[in-house]
């Protein structure tokens, strides 16, 4: 018996090794983690544990529990005006991610090509790849402050491909997107009948002006996937509960999948999750008031250190440029040196090849020594 | 958010922080952050900085009583008339007004539980406005102003992730 040769085509995460080297160390400050330091608000876990005490551990629905389903119909229309129904329309998944492969195994056809804005989250690339399609990256540019644009897209021959990956606010460069900036990209995936796969895990988390779904442009709802959930803005990421809005067939399609594999995401995750929208509004914006002070930290650090750092706006990282011209080496002498990890830029895929992102979901005591130490590295 | 909110929101979480401190977390500088804070001040509204203290980590013995109050009121004497009075005694580190079944709910400090006592029936109960006292003593502090005195959690994240 061996892996398979698709398997096989896939390479282990590009930062597998720097992960092992930091593994290594108990000393450090890590930037380098993509998930909130925060604990899920008290009145989801007690949710969670309540659930269990009264025994309610089975399978839910396959689209998950209508209360819940009900629930993100209501906390979606509100907070991003989009207009999605809970028994057609709405799909519960163990995290983003779950819901991301269930849309690649739905819509790909083997040689279908899958454009990526990048650089992007590491999963994107691996999931078209197991879906038989064929990936077309989209570098993003500092110029464009990493923004997807029309330009981009037509540089990378987007026209010619069949679906649109793209996440903004962005993991790893913390960018933004405005309705006004998505509209090019919307425009052009309805010219070019591109299919679009938004990821918005990080949508709750915006510092400069509140976010917008492209599902919610003209002519979009019907081409588009949106991904959202709970790990970044409840910080749950190990409950891992997430769910994607869709067209009824594309949504049936998925999961057509989804109860063949997974049967239902994680019950407990789903009792958290359901007190999390209902009493949790609070403490998500408390959250992010710190993060928004902790970037602010982080840019004027950068500044001060006359590092190029353009003003991220949303998620929780900084993509600054790399003081090295290989971001690799930067980074694990950074590490020795100085026992602080970032993670280079070449881990995203393209566009990010000479940047480094920097993590602030870290508490700001430790935040503040890690810039100090950083300041003094590149000094 | 105004600047005198975010920067109230910042001392609320730490007032150790120096203005330049506040400013790097801001979009304000030091000179705003200063007055902002100068601000507060004036107005009455920043009324102090304290520490937050486990004196149970210090091993000190800090007698504290949570202690309820019911006063009756006349034409010529009213509820700050009453808090007017006790707030002046230093032993009193808290005085509210609350609803419920009594008037006052009071927080008394001493060194020791006959002073606490002493300071209760010898000052407090003799005010003639006052008809009647409950004392609670406190046995042990969780939180205080928000802050949680438990040993907290260990970050348990991976160090790196995508």
């Amino acid at each position: 018996m061996k892996p398979s040769e698709r398997v096989a085509q896939v390479p282990p995460s590009g930062i597998r090794r720097f992960f092992e080297l930091a593994e290594e160390m108990d000393d450090i400050i890590s930037l380098g983690v993509g998930e909130p330091d925060f604990s899920t608000p008290w009145a989801a876990r007690e949710a969670a544990i309540a659930s269990l005490e009264q025994g309610k551990t089975s399978y839910t629905a396959n689209r998950g529990r209508r209360e819940l389903r009900e629930r993100i119909e209501t906390h979606v229309d509100s907070n991003y005006d989009l207009d999605y129904d809970a028994d057609e329309e709405i799909l519960v998944t163990a995290g983003a991610s779950e819901g991301l492969d269930l849309a690649f195994r739905a819509l790909v056809n083997p040689g279908d090509t899958v454009a990526v804005a990048q650089p992007s989250y590491v999963s994107y690339v691996p999931g078209v790849v197991f879906a038989h399609g064929e990936v077309l990256p989209v570098p993003t540019r500092r110029e464009d402050e990493f923004k997807l644009t029309r330009e981009v897209l037509e540089d990378a021959g987007a026209e010619a491909a069949d679906l649109l990956v793209m996440c903004y606010p962005n993991n790893p460069t913390g960018a933004t997107m405005t309705a006004e900036d998505l509209e090019e990209v919307a425009a052009f995936a309805r010219e070019h009948d591109l299919g679009v796969l938004s990821d918005e895990i990080y949508a709750e988390l915006t510092y400069e002006h509140d976010h917008t779904s492209i599902a919610t442009l003209p002519g979009m709802r019907e081409r588009t996937v949106v991904f959202n959930g709970f790990s970044k803005a409840y910080a749950m990421t190990g409950l891992r509960l997430g769910y994607a809005l869709g067209p009824p067939d594309i949504v049936g399609a998925m999961n057509r999948i989804h109860q063949y594999t997974m049967l239902s995401a994680p019950t407990t995750a789903q009792y958290a999750a359901i007190e999390a929208l209902d009493s949790c509004d609070d403490a998500v914006r408390d959250m992010c008031e710190q993060y928004d002070r902790r970037r602010k930290l982080v840019l004027s650090r950068f500044e001060d250190m006359g590092v190029d750092c353009f003003r991220s706006s949303g998620a929780f990282y900084a993509f600054p440029e790399s003081p090295w011209e290989d971001p690799g080496e930067f980074a694990e002498a950074l590490l020795e040196a100085e026992r602080v990890a970032v993670v280079p830029g070449t881990a995203f895929g393209e566009g990010g090849e000479n940047h480094l992102r920097v993590s602030y979901a870290t508490g700001m005591d430790d935040l503040k020594e890690a810039m100090a130490r950083i300041a003094r590295f590149v000094d | 958010m105004s600047n005198r909110d975010e920067v109230l929101a910042i001392l609320r979480e730490n007032a150790r922080y120096s203005a330049a401190e506040i400013a790097e977390q801001t979009d304000l500088d030091e000179a705003e952050v200063e007055a902002a804070i100068r601000d507060l001040e004036a107005a009455g509204a920043v009324r102090g900085y304290q520490a937050v203290i486990d004196w149970e980590r210090l091993e000190r013995e800090r007698v504290r009583a949570a202690v309820e109050l019911n006063v009756t009121l006349d034409r010529e004497t009213s509820y700050n008339d009453v808090a007017e009075r006790l707030a002046r005694f230093p032993q009193v580190q808290a005085l509210r007004l609350v609803s419920g079944d009594y008037d006052f709910l009071m927080e008394v400090e001493g060194e020791s539980m006959r002073q606490v006592s002493h300071f209760i029936s010898e000052k407090v109960a003799p005010v003639p406005e006052i008809t009647q006292t409950v004392t609670h003593y406190i046995m042990e502090s969780y939180k205080e102003q928000g802050v949680d005195f438990g040993d907290g959690t260990d970050d348990d994240r991976l160090s790196i992730s995508p």
